[in-house]
């Protein structure tokens, strides 16, 4: 198998005009968190919508483990193993955490069309939520309504829920954004810990989690790749400070 | 839920007969049945319909046809009717479930209206006159459900009486059931984040489908009881007057809870007779009455009682 998990060849959008995401080249190396970053507006979650086919690419194609998936359905795509988030905190608001994770385990199973049986068949899966909610500190908060969680917690039970499916490549949109430094910390850690054994594509703006967890970095401006490289090397190139800093390196 | 809660509801549908007006508990049977089959779609697949009329409907035109022109024994006509309620459903639920919110609702009502349109022209319907005369026949060729006892000086059709509540419950049963399983959690979830669910490796289209079908014919099978009960097919079943009615119904006892559209379906009945004296002023009445409740209930009656109760119930 190749090096890459995950490649894109000239993967581009357009809407109405406008170029959100331009030739991009991506390659993403296996058992990486690499980190896509760049300004606001730059085409960071468009990218993510167009590998998990949410909207369709203009042109380019996708490749994942050497596959062509790019006139995959969203839902084959996470059926291969490629698990997104969301920048918007994804859950299930009107559920427990407890039932937001069971829906993510429950999928393997093989039993979600069948109507006719009772859920109580999913207590079965009772074991391995409470370990996974453990895992991402929820365990107390397991029969709580979801909406009603703290926002760090939400988007802890995300990861969650991702990580319930053990995904080969996990896409996380923006998993510190609107968070207490105490909960940035925290994700950051619960990052590094389920980096172990997946790979992990991740659009995050604060930077000290960038330079504390990617391996690579990609930075996107206004749709095209600026720069890709090692934390280190991408941080001192010029052009990435005044683009995405705003300032140069006097 | 509470199993003293449904032993009793149970024992009061088994005394019923005995207590009310049977035809009235007939009639609310069948419609807290359509009720809760259009809750199924609406409250637990976030799907709005504005044509389940066709269903209801067109059901209890094919059951009247094969019960009075075939002569089918009614437990064959009633399946006949639901079968054909799940196929339309599965028709109109493909052209409409690609489309999201009023549009979908716009799809349902437009394909609603065709068969609105076949009732009337087609030459096995009736015309303006629907199906009259439906006969009750036998159960399984044995029973008589046409069989009127004397209950207290009053002509009652206990038999017809009983089939129709088992029917109810059955139904009634599998909608609970369906709410309260794997594929019901991943309406729920659906209803909740669709794009969550498809990221998580749902293929949404196929679970709004089947809920879709589901409905549509529990929704015909309720159709296919009235046409038994009132011996009548009528365009008044597949008009969008009997769309917007569930909808009503459904709202107004609290749109995804269990009991929410028994409720409903009964005020709405029980309205409907009581003011069947003042003529077309019942319309503005209960338009009244709706638009009162949902002011003061915005989740409906049980809706907000669970809210209170801090249960879903
Ligand atoms: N569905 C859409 N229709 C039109 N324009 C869009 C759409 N989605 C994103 N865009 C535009 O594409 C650009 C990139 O957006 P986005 O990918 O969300 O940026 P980022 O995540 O890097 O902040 C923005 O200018 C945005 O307005
Ligand atoms: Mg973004």
């Amino acid at each position: 198998m190749s090096d890459h998990i995950l490649e894109t060849k000239n993967l581009s959008k357009e809407f109405k005009g406008f170029t959100a995401v331009s030739a991009v080249n991506l390659q993403i190396r296996r058992g990486h968190i690499h980190a896509l970053i760049g300004p606001n507006g730059a085409g960071k979650t468009t990218v993510f919508n167009l590998l998990t086919k949410f909207i369709t690419p203009t042109s380019g194609s996708i490749h994942y483990n050497g596959t062509d998936i790019t006139g995959e359905k969203s839902a084959d795509i996470a059926l291969r193993g490629i698990v997104r988030s969301f920048q918007i905190s994804a859950v299930f608001p009107n559920l427990t955490p407890r039932e937001n994770v069971r829906l993510a385990l429950q999928r393997p199973l093989g039993i979600s069309y069948h109507f006719w049986k009772s859920d109580v068949i999913l207590q079965q899966l009772n074991g391995r939520v409470m370990e996974l909610l453990e895992d991402v500190g929820l365990a107390d908060y397991a029969d709580e309504i979801t909406g009603e969680l703290a926002y760090g917690r939400k988007r802890a039970l995300e990861i969650a829920t991702t990580l319930a499916l053990d995904p080969e490549l996990m896409l996380l949109d923006e998993p510190t954004q609107g968070m207490g430094v105490e909960d940035v910390d925290k994700i950051t850690a619960l990052v590094k810990k389920v980096s172990a054994n997946r790979t992990i594509l991740m659009v995050e703006h604060n930077l000290k989690v960038v330079a504390t967890l990617a391996d690579r970095i990609t930075v996107l401006q206004r749709g095209a790749i600026l720069a890709e490289g090692p934390y280190a090397e991408v941080s001192q190139d010029p052009l990435v400070l005044e683009a995405y800093m705003g300032s140069t390196h006097a | 839920m509470n199993k003293i809660l449904w032993k009793i509801l149970v024992i009061l549908g088994l005394a019923a007969p005995f207590i009310v007006y049977p035809v009235f508990m007939m009639k609310l049977l069948c419609f807290a049945l359509f009720a809760s089959a259009f809750n199924l779609l609406l409250g637990y697949a976030g799907l709005l319909s504005f044509g389940h009329a066709a269903f209801f409907g067109g059901a209890s035109y094919v059951t009247g046809y094969l019960v009075k022109n075939s002569g089918l024994t009614p437990e064959l006509g009633i399946l006949g009717g639901t079968l054909f309620a799940a196929l339309l459903g599965y028709l109109v639920g493909s052209l409409a479930i690609r489309r999201q919110g009023i549009y979908f609702a716009m799809v349902t009502l437009a394909l609603a209206q065709i068969v609105y349109f076949i009732a009337l022209k087609a030459p096995f319907t009736g015309g303006e006159d629907g199906l009259q005369g439906i006969p009750r026949g036998r159960l399984f060729g044995m029973l008589d459900l046409g069989q009127i006892y004397s209950i207290g000086g009053s002509p009652v059709a206990l038999n017809l009486y009983y089939f129709i509540f088992a029917l109810f419950c059955l139904g009634f049963w599998i909608i609970y059931r369906t709410i309260n399983s794997p594929f019901g959690q991943v309406l729920k979830a659906i209803r909740e984040n669709e794009p969550r669910a498809v990221s998580l490796g749902y293929k949404v289209e196929r679970f709004k489908l089947m809920a879709f079908v589901i409905s549509a014919a529990l929704a015909g099978m309720a159709g296919s009881m009235k046409s038994l009960v009132f011996q009548l097919a009528s365009l008044t079943d597949v008009s969008w007057h009997t769309s917007g009615e569930v909808v009503l119904m459904t709202l107004l006892g609290g749109v995804g809870t269990v009991l929410g559209p028994l409720v409903g379906a009964f005020t709405v009945v029980t309205l409907q007779s009581e003011l069947s004296s003042v003529g077309s002023w019942i319309t503005v009445i209960i338009g009244v009455t709706f638009v009162v409740c949902v002011l003061l209930f915005r989740r409906g009656f049980v809706g907000e009682l669970g809210r209170l109760l801090k249960k879903s119930l």
